[in-house]
């Protein structure tokens, strides 16, 4: 395998880390201490955290709304994202956003965004900055199947090829957009190859193999920092909790659920560092406890935090002056 | 009379009008298998199959563009927006082809089509939060209707569904449960007649949807202390029906206009244009209009509950309007 133990055992820290951190914010939405919105990624880790471990830390990412696993793949404190879930004034965007609209600029996260396929552009024109000012950054744009049905995906993406941005389209085929399974809703269930239609560089790749997500990004964003404009990458995939909170899942069988949760990417790549013996139980039973001390830190910092200031409502509506 | 939800009031009325005409189909996002992501239009993909009641692609321009197109083709669709947020991006076809062709063409092209989608908030951030009735209620060639009790919703949307006219039927997400008296049988109501739904001599409040009860009850608040308010429920937004209006402002010489909405060139300055320019005689002082704060919709939720008139403002700002 092509990684070393410091990088494997950092791969698996990360993935235990957002299945952690949303197993317990799950717990706070059932509270009350978390409302609205909250899309789970549980099941489909492997994605943010191959591909984040793939980019540079200067290379950008717009994301959609089932956003917990990138930023905190990218490495930003689970605290302040905890805290954002919470609504509290010391979260990523100062309680304002929630748990679909985390960004932390500094880390190049440029936010999650709610309206399906309405961030594509955003990518777009991201690349083009980064282009346009002569900036060896790519930016990587993800979003779900369900979003490559909009005509969003298509003219941003056409706009993209034609001006042959540095862009990298991570499209995560988790099977079903809402209750609506990918062969009812779009006439090709294999999306890689709608790129076809702006002559772009498309794969498809398995999204709960960790390296083959790292590695298949990497080749991606390097053809794009090297000027050969953008690219698609369609990562299969399986959400295995609801599609929001709340959801009754009349749409699939409980089978189903379970037969895919044997290819619960935490799982199979804890299978390879064993075969490859990168790791052993001991190293998962440190990586366990450590997740678990800095998730409950990390609650009990949201927990803590305080409400955002009354004053704060009409703050940042303008840039003042 | 029974009492039933607003959300089973609205799905009767789909209910009767397919059973009634069979050119009436459904179609949206989530409306068929998972039945509406509000419950909805729970079962009646079952009980009339995938041919009316269609799940579509996450394609809200195509949607509603499909759904002008088959209603110009002989069918009567409902289309379902999943919120009216998304109504954003199907807004070119709501604007320039819904409310247009008619006109267009000379009156050689008919649109009976109705468009539901649900207002609303509830912690889901800036983009999930609003309320854009007076951007429709603005074109010529569209009928709104924002009914706020179970009855006016069975009624209208039944109306709405019989029109030959595009008509958007604004729903709110947090009247779903609300109860309320809906009478027994077939019944529908007129689209573009406003209603009285309290009567008093001392201050008009002219309102809709959620914001009626809100009014309600500040209404009721108030009679304690001797306050007797005469709460105005427009119903439809397009056209505009002030004659309930301008009658009680005969009487009160007082108007306050209530709305979800941010109020900077919102329902209520139509409202008070139109009181200011017609009883002006009347009035005892300028019309008050009371609405959201004028930011984008917070996710906190201490700050989201600053955010929209609540019973309290409204019987604060009528004591004021006395004083
Ligand atoms: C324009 C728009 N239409 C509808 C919705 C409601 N909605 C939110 S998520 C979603 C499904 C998206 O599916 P997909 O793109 O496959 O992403 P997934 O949730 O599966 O990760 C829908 C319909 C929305 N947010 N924006
Ligand atoms: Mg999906």
């Amino acid at each position: 395998m092509n990684v070393n133990r410091q990088e494997a055992l950092e791969y698996m820290r990360k993935m235990v880390l957002i299945r952690r951190f949303e197993e317990r914010a799950e717990e706070a939405y059932g509270q009350g201490r978390i409302g609205g919105f909250l899309h789970l990624y549980i099941g489909e880790e492997a994605i943010a955290v191959g591909a984040m471990a793939a980019m540079k830390p200067d290379d950008d990412v717009v994301t959609h709304y089932r956003d917990h696993g990138y930023i905190l793949a990218r490495g930003v404190d689970p605290k302040v994202v905890m805290a954002e879930l919470y609504g509290k004034t010391t979260g990523v965007s100062k309680g304002k956003g929630g748990s679909m609209h985390l960004a932390a600029v500094d880390r190049h996260i440029w936010g999650g965004y709610a309206i399906v396929a309405g961030h594509i552009p955003l990518a777009v024109g991201l690349a083009l900055a980064n282009q346009y000012r002569n900036l060896p950054r790519v930016v990587t744009c993800f979003f779900g199947d369900g979003a490559t049905n909009n005509g969003t995906f298509y003219s941003a993406l056409n706009m993209a090829a034609v001006w042959k941005l540095p862009l990298v389209a991570i499209v995560e085929n988790n099977l079903y957009g809402m209750g609506t399974a990918v062969e009812r809703a779009s006439a090709v269930s294999d999306i890689f190859k709608k790129a076809a239609s702006f002559e772009i560089p498309a794969v498809q790749t398995d999204g709960n193999d960790l390296l083959g997500v790292r590695d298949t990004v990497r080749t991606m964003v390097e053809m794009a920092r090297a000027g050969e404009g953008p690219q698609l990458i369609e990562a299969r995939t399986y959400r295995f909790r609801g599609h929001s909170m709340g959801d009754p899942q009349r749409y699939r069988g409980k089978d189903e659920v379970e037969a895919a949760k044997e290819r619960d990417p935490i799982v199979l790549w804890r299978r390879s560092l064993l075969e490859s013996r990168l790791a052993t139980e001991d190293d998962f039973r440190k990586i366990a406890e450590e997740v678990e001390a800095e998730v409950e830190t990390a609650v009990r910092f949201a927990e803590s935090s305080p409400d955002p200031d009354p004053s704060e409502l009409c703050a940042n509506v303008l840039v003042p002056g | 009379m029974p009492l039933i939800t607003y959300r089973d009031a609205i799905r009767d009325a789909l209910r009767e009008e397919m059973i009634r005409d069979d050119r009436v189909l459904i179609l949206g996002e989530e409306v068929g298998v998972w039945g509406g992501t509000y419950a909805v239009t729970r079962n009646l993909h079952e009980e009339f199959g995938g041919k009316r009641v269609i799940d579509t692609p996450i394609a809200e321009a195509a949607i509603i563009g499909a759904a002008i197109g088959a209603a110009m083709g002989g069918l009567r669709p409902v289309a379902e927006l999943m919120t009216i947020n998304f109504s954003l991006e199907a807004m070119d076809q709501i604007v320039n082809n819904a409310a247009k062709i008619h006109y267009m063409f000379g009156g050689q092209i008919k649109v009976p089509l109705v468009i539901r989608t649900p207002a609303g908030w509830g912690q889901l951030g800036a983009t999930h939060s609003q309320s854009f009735e007076a951007w429709f209620a603005h074109l010529p060639g569209l009928i709104v209707a924002m009914p706020g009790t179970p009855r006016d919703a069975k009624g209208l949307l039944k109306t709405a569904i019989r029109s030959e006219n595009p008509v958007m039927f604004i729903e709110h997400a947090r009247l779903y449960g609300l109860k309320g008296e809906v009478p027994e049988g077939e019944y529908t109501l007129p689209l573009g007649v406003s209603d009285i739904k309290r009567g008093g001599r001392d201050v008009t409040i002219v309102t809709y949807s959620r914001m009626l009860h809100v009014a309600l009850g500040a209404a009721e608040e108030l009679a304690k202390e001797g306050i007797e308010c005469e709460v105005v429920d427009l119903r439809t937004l397009r056209p505009l029906d002030m004659g309930p209006a301008y009658e009680s402002v005969k009487k009160t010489h007082r108007a306050l206009v209530v709305e979800e909405d941010w109020t900077t060139c919102g329902m209520g300055a139509e409202i008070a244009a139109r009181i200011g320019r017609d009883r002006f005689d009347h009035l005892d002082a300028p019309v008050e209009r009371l609405g959201q704060v004028e930011v984008p919709v917070p996710y906190a939720k201490n700050l989201e509950a600053l955010m929209f008139p609540d019973e309290r403002m409204v019987a604060d700002r009528v004591r004021k309007m006395l004083s």
